[in-house]
């Protein structure tokens, strides 16, 4: 990483397909390190930046057996080991009676470890973030679109980069402080 | 507003006189041990399911015209399982004590009868609660960045951040919230069905007359997604009128939320028509009875009241001049609130008042602590729907972006452009 006392290079889009064209052409440039922002979800756009996979769905399956496993073992314990109760000799792991529980905390486990999951490989909560320093980015939530390209990219160079990013006809380029 | 806040004090005035003298207050007593409470929670959690339907399965079926009601049909959902997850708890003897149906290492040594229906029910209701304000709450988190992006006011921004946890709308978080969103909408839909088939286990799993039979869960299911588009309809009317935003829930959310109401208002009146087929079928003199006693019994009132509100007046849906017509919509879903409402009266209290000895047959009277405290969660709902409308976006920003025509992309795929 080249320490050039800048977090990155912000060029900001009213439009998403000229984002997204940006970001491909980026991409192209030999860019990796970059994200883009957008007031809602672009699958292309973030296809665009490089981003393929995201781990949700198996921390998702993960927390769902663990809690249906969990859930189910608990009631089997209870049942047979630590409380058995004899009810007219029936049989002590009845468990036909426990998926109703096992069901119920599969899908509280599984929803927590999605939306945690989420927030966790996100980083999030994060109170501060360099982007927040440029004042125009305060409408990527609203109506604007913005590439940023990271100083620790290994093709960043505070010139050149400008430049190519005012060669894809931003409405504005500004430098993130960090 | 103000009306909300009185009745909301009244409902706190009746709680604490009901966990001051216990529930001798109410009018339960043997044999009809369970009176309003019981109806209510049935009633409330059911209203509850056309958020979850509405914000769930939807989205799954990718009915974009959704994404404008969406957040307060959750909304509603969540106020209203709060409502309806008190009954629970008020109808205990000793409410302090309700944790003592989780299962949890205690020096009783003791665990909870994971055979009952009851305790199934606390499984079910705790976690619809749970994901429905996860589900909630995710849907606001990039509207609350949005929020704090906007305002200038520095406390209000300072709220926002705290609760947009830092949101900075990048490509790479909208791909896992997607798929986080997509997840719990996924998980949301079977729970959603399952929470009202629990709901019904604590009928149909017991063996009085009228309770003990296998339609129960399909049966609960649809009345509440009945009674619960029923409430997005009293909600949406005035809503829409009122702020003005006629143009973000429009017509065709009306109408469609009318057409569910009547198709899930004919899988009810199913539930009733084979019901009564039943009783006669099954030969048991029991069922006989109940059949007699709804009929012709000291509560056939409620009975007949119900086949008018639930059956009869919901047929002038299949009009398309009533489906278009908010003001006569919003009476014929209120009409279909109380018909609901009644619904689960027939099912509780006429069951239990004459069930199998004559000798054991009584009536039930309901106090005005019962009505204070029914009426009271009204009160409680409404003033959490007004104060939700007014500090938190009550239509999905982000969501409504994305139908905006600017939102169409229209560029190749990445990969398409990286193989050139």
């Amino acid at each position: 990483m080249k320490d050039t006392g800048t977090y990155g290079l912000m060029a900001e889009f009213d439009e998403v397909n000229a984002a997204i064209v940006a970001a491909q052409n980026a991409y192209g440039a030999g860019y990796r390190k970059m994200d883009a922002y957008a007031p809602f979800p672009v699958e292309e756009l973030s296809e665009a930046v490089g981003f393929q996979k995201n781990g949700v769905a198996l921390v998702c399956l993960v927390g769902g057996l663990l809690g249906c496993t969990g859930a189910f073992i608990l009631q089997w314990w209870i049942n047979t080991i630590s409380y058995p109760v004899n009810i007219g000799g029936r049989p002590l792991n009845s468990w036909p009676s426990f998926i109703i529980v096992t069901f119920e905390m599969t899908i509280l486990f599984s929803g927590l470890s999605a939306v945690f999951g989420m927030l966790a490989l996100n980083g999030l909560p994060m109170p501060y973030h360099p982007v927040f320093n440029v004042p125009q980015f305060d409408r990527a939530s609203k109506d604007r679109f913005f590439l940023v390209i990271f100083s620790s990219d290994k093709n960043f160079d505070a010139l050149r980069t400008r430049q190519f990013l005012e060669s894809l006809n931003p409405i504005s380029v500004a430098e993130v402080p960090s | 507003m103000f009306i909300c806040f009185v009745i909301l004090q009244w409902f706190l005035l009746a709680v604490c006189w009901l966990f001051y003298k216990g529930v001798g207050v109410w009018g339960v007593n043997i044999p009809v041990g369970w009176g309003f409470a019981i109806v209510n929670f049935v009633w409330w959690i059911g209203i509850g399911h056309a958020g979850t339907l509405i914000s769930a399965i939807l989205l799954l079926l990718r009915q974009q015209w959704r994404n404008s009601i969406n957040r307060f049909a959750e909304a509603m959902t969540l106020f209203a399982v709060a409502c309806a997850g008190m009954f629970p708890i008020f109808h205990l003897g000793r409410p302090w004590l309700f944790y003592w149906l989780f299962p949890y290492p205690n020096t009783m040594t003791y665990w909870p009868n994971f055979r009952s229906p009851l305790v199934w029910d606390v499984f079910a209701v705790t976690t619809y609660l749970t994901i429905s304000l996860v589900f909630w709450f995710v849907g606001l988190i990039p509207d609350l960045a949005s929020m704090r992006d906007q305002t200038s006011n520095k406390a209000l921004k300072f709220v926002f951040g705290a609760m947009a946890m830092g949101w900075r709308n990048s490509v790479r978080h909208w791909n896992r919230y997607e798929t986080a969103y997509l997840l719990l909408g996924g998980l949301a839909t079977p729970l959603v069905l399952s929470v009202h088939t629990v709901v019904s286990f604590d009928f149909s799993v017991g063996i009085v007359p009228g309770w003990h039979t296998t339609i129960f869960p399909p049966y609960f299911v649809a009345g509440a997604i009945y009674s619960g588009f029923a409430m997005v309809l009293v909600l949406a009317i005035p809503i829409r009128k009122f702020y003005g935003i006629e143009d973000l829930i429009t017509m065709r959310h009306i109408e469609n939320s009318a057409m569910v109401m009547l198709a899930t208002g004919w899988i009810v009146c199913y539930g009733y028509a084979f019901e009564a087929f039943m009783n006669w079928y099954g030969g048991d003199p029991y069922e006989s009875f109940l059949r007699w006693n709804r009929l012709h019994g000291p509560y056939a009132w409620s009975y007949y009241t119900l086949l008018f509100t639930n059956l009869v007046v919901p047929q002038v849906l299949w009009f398309k001049t009533v489906r278009t017509n908010p003001l006569l919509l919003f009476f014929v879903s209120l009409d279909v609130l109380v018909g609901m409402w009644l619904e689960r009266f027939v099912i509780v209290i006429v069951s239990l008042s004459r069930d199998f000895l004559n000798s054991s047959f009584g009536q039930y009277y309901p106090t005005q602590w019962d009505w204070a405290i029914f009426i009271g969660t009204l009160g409680f709902f409404s003033a959490c729907m007004f104060l939700f409308l007014r500090l938190l976006p009550a239509v999905s920003i982000s969501e409504l972006k994305t139908l905006l025509p600017e939102a169409e992309v229209k560029v190749a795929h990445a990969e398409e452009v990286h193989d050139l």
